[in-house]
């Protein structure tokens, strides 16, 4: 029998029990949807979280004062209190052939206000390197000029929902604040770049490193943004920071160096982990739609009994009935899956709609590994209905009617 | 060229074994057109059915044009029933969701052969039996005389040398059993070996050759070698 014939004919067989075929494929269609879009929904929180990183900028370190890493050994007799990171400790690092560029970063929270409006924003103090270390950009104005980071100059550069917020459409180029004690000029506007890591850049004050010290009357630093020279040049960075640092204080390790590429790695795997489990789960409803297979074709060989019997009669060997009941169920299997696929994609389709800023995507791997494993559900669960059908006895089956 | 020797078959009914054929020895010639009778129960249907190979002897020897069959796989068997034997059953055994046409196709589609050839020898065959006005009904559409015609059509369309006939008016009223009986004939005519199980002795007697089973053992045959 001709490979164009078995299918032929198992597709005239199906089509003859409409409702029937109909559930089947839903359940196999619905199993495969929800495979590849829980996998989806993974393979988008996993793309979210990357692209929340890469937007922190690229090739990027973080220094950190404290060691977070506890190591063996007896405990300190004396309270052991790390050692500040400072403005120099930052300006060091900044002659390496390993580092791009370095951006000290201070913090703290203080009101800005103008003329009657005030709000209470995060005040950010750093240097020009912040810009292109963290892929800023500007709505209006420019960013804190280059020059001596230790010169604290009076001027700041605003948020996009600062902005809005205090001086509405006005131009708030050139006007004077108050932030904290202070007053700083205005010489520009961050364009939207939303959230990154819990900080909302659209509602910050950006000020020279030394103004913010002031500010804020201290002479340690938050953290230090590092950017390394390319991608290979992260570890000697790393290296780097911490030999430079280590001869600044005395011989202590005292400060954390995180890598951007370590903590996307472990954001990776924990998501990948969690896309493959969730995937894992709806993978049992594709089991139950192959148990639904098996069921119905059972059903459908002791129906068609006496043309089991027949195709023995006029000479159907065997394995030639045990072919035709398991392409059935490929077919089934198949077109489920292909409907699946079709679902699966007007359902990551919607979604995208509903959460725009959530990036949807149905993975390749997701996409075979789902159609590949209907089949092979179908197949499996086929083999038994037929079996039962190819070993019928003919007498037997034909003397029904 | 069918040669059956010593052929015992037993059903265990239960407990007990029944002996549908004990010790059956018959012959059938190139050609002949043989009645079996009997009572229900007397083995005949067994005995067409051990010829049409669907049964296997538990005992004795049966020779298919100097085949052993007994020695054959299940799918050597099934290879001689496609080529060789055409099936008439008394409940026609169509495949309800299938056209006419496609009810004669179906051996062919088993037997591999050419899709292009097929077309035009269902179209012969069904023409030959006045049933090319209803190629593409379905079974429930057409009367009991024609589902059996379509029978004949799909269990003559290989070829076979010999066609098995169990009850083939069984199922029929007089008029259209006539009919189908005197089409069976026809292939007789044509050099086909036709043997046909009945219980009308009025079907029988039409026969030229006539085997009378009794509790599963040939008691009487007007033509035994």
């Amino acid at each position: 029998m001709k490979t164009g014939d078995i299918i032929r004919f198992s597709a005239r067989a199906l089509s003859g029990y409409t409702t029937r075929t109909f559930l089947m494929i839903l359940a196999m269609a619905i199993g495969v949807a929800s495979v590849i879009l829980l996998t989806a929904l993974g393979e988008g929180a996993r793309r979210y979280v990357t692209n929340e990183f890469t937007s922190l900028g690229t090739y990027l370190l973080i220094v950190l004062p404290g060691r977070s890493e506890t190591t063996g050994g007896p405990p300190p007799l004396l309270g052991e209190t790390p050692r500040d990171l400072t403005l120099q400790d930052a300006l060091s690092l900044t002659r390496n052939s390993a580092i791009r560029r370095v951006a000290p970063i201070t913090v703290g929270s203080a009101p800005v206000s103008w003329k009657h409006r005030d709000r209470e924003v995060a005040v950010l103090g750093s240097t020009e390197a912040l810009f292109e270390i963290r892929h800023l950009s500007m709505a209006q104005g420019r960013f804190i000029p280059a020059g001596d980071p230790r010169r604290g100059l009076a001027v700041c550069v605003i948020g996009y929902k600062l902005k809005r917020e205090l001086f509405g459409n006005q131009s708030p180029l050139g006007q004077w604040v108050r932030i904290g004690e202070r007053r700083f000029r205005i010489i520009g506007v961050l364009g939207r770049k939303g959230q990154s890591l819990g900080l909302d850049m659209g509602d910050v004050a950006v000020v020279p490193i030394a103004s913010a010290q002031t500010l804020f009357n201290t002479s340690s630093l938050f953290r230090i943004l590092v950017q390394a020279n390319g991608r290979d040049a992260v570890p000697r960075a790393k290296e780097t920071i911490l030999t430079t640092i280590r001869e600044r204080h005395d011989g202590e390790d005292d400060v954390t160096v995180i890598t951007q590429d370590a903590l996307l790695s472990t954001f990776d795997r924990i998501l990948v982990t969690m896309t493959l489990s969730v995937a894992g789960i709806a993978a049992i409803s594709l089991s139950v739609a192959g148990i639904l297979i098996m069921n119905v074709m059972l059903i459908a060989v002791s129906q068609r009994t006496s043309e089991v019997g027949l195709l023995k009669a006029i000479g159907a060997p065997d394995t030639q009935i045990l072919r035709l009941f398991l392409a059935e169920s490929a077919i089934l299997s198949l077109v489920g899956a292909g409907l699946g696929v079709v679902l699966a994609f007007i359902g990551t389709w919607g979604l995208g709609r509903v959460f725009p800023r959530f990036p949807f995507t149905v993975p390749i791997w997701a996409l075979v590994a789902a159609v590949f494993v209907a089949l092979v559900t179908g197949l499996v669960f086929g083999v038994l209905p037929a079996r039962r059908a190819a070993k019928l006895d003919p007498v037997e089956a034909l003397s029904r009617r | 060229m069918i040669h059956l020797a010593g052929i015992e078959r037993t059903f265990l009914v239960g407990d007990e074994a029944v002996h549908a054929l004990s010790s059956v020895n018959f012959t059938v010639r190139q050609g002949e057109y043989v009645a079996i009778m009997g009572p229900s129960g007397s083995g005949k249907s067994t005995l067409l059915n051990i010829i049409g190979l669907l049964d296997r002897p538990d005992k004795g020897v049966y020779t298919l044009e100097n085949l052993n069959t007994t020695e054959l796989t299940d799918d050597q068997q099934a290879s001689v029933r496609r080529n060789k034997i055409g099936f008439v059953f008394q409940f026609f055994h169509l495949v309800p969701r299938m056209t006419t046409a496609e009810n004669v196709e179906l051996p062919m589609i088993l037997a591999d052969v050419d899709p292009a050839s097929r077309k035009s020898r269902v179209q012969a065959a069904l023409s030959s039996l006045g049933l090319s006005e209803r190629a593409k009904h379905r079974p429930d559409q057409l009367s009991g005389g024609q589902r059996q015609r379509v029978a004949i059509a799909r269990a003559t369309i290989m070829q076979p040398d010999v066609i098995l006939a169990d009850e083939p008016t069984g199922n029929l009223d007089r008029t259209s059993g006539i009919d189908v009986i005197r089409i069976l004939e026809d292939l007789h005519q044509k050099g086909m070996t036709l043997i046909m199980v009945t219980h009308d002795p009025a079907l029988s007697r039409r026969a030229a050759r006539r085997v009378q089973l009794q509790d599963g053992k040939i008691s009487s045959d007007t033509g035994g070698v």
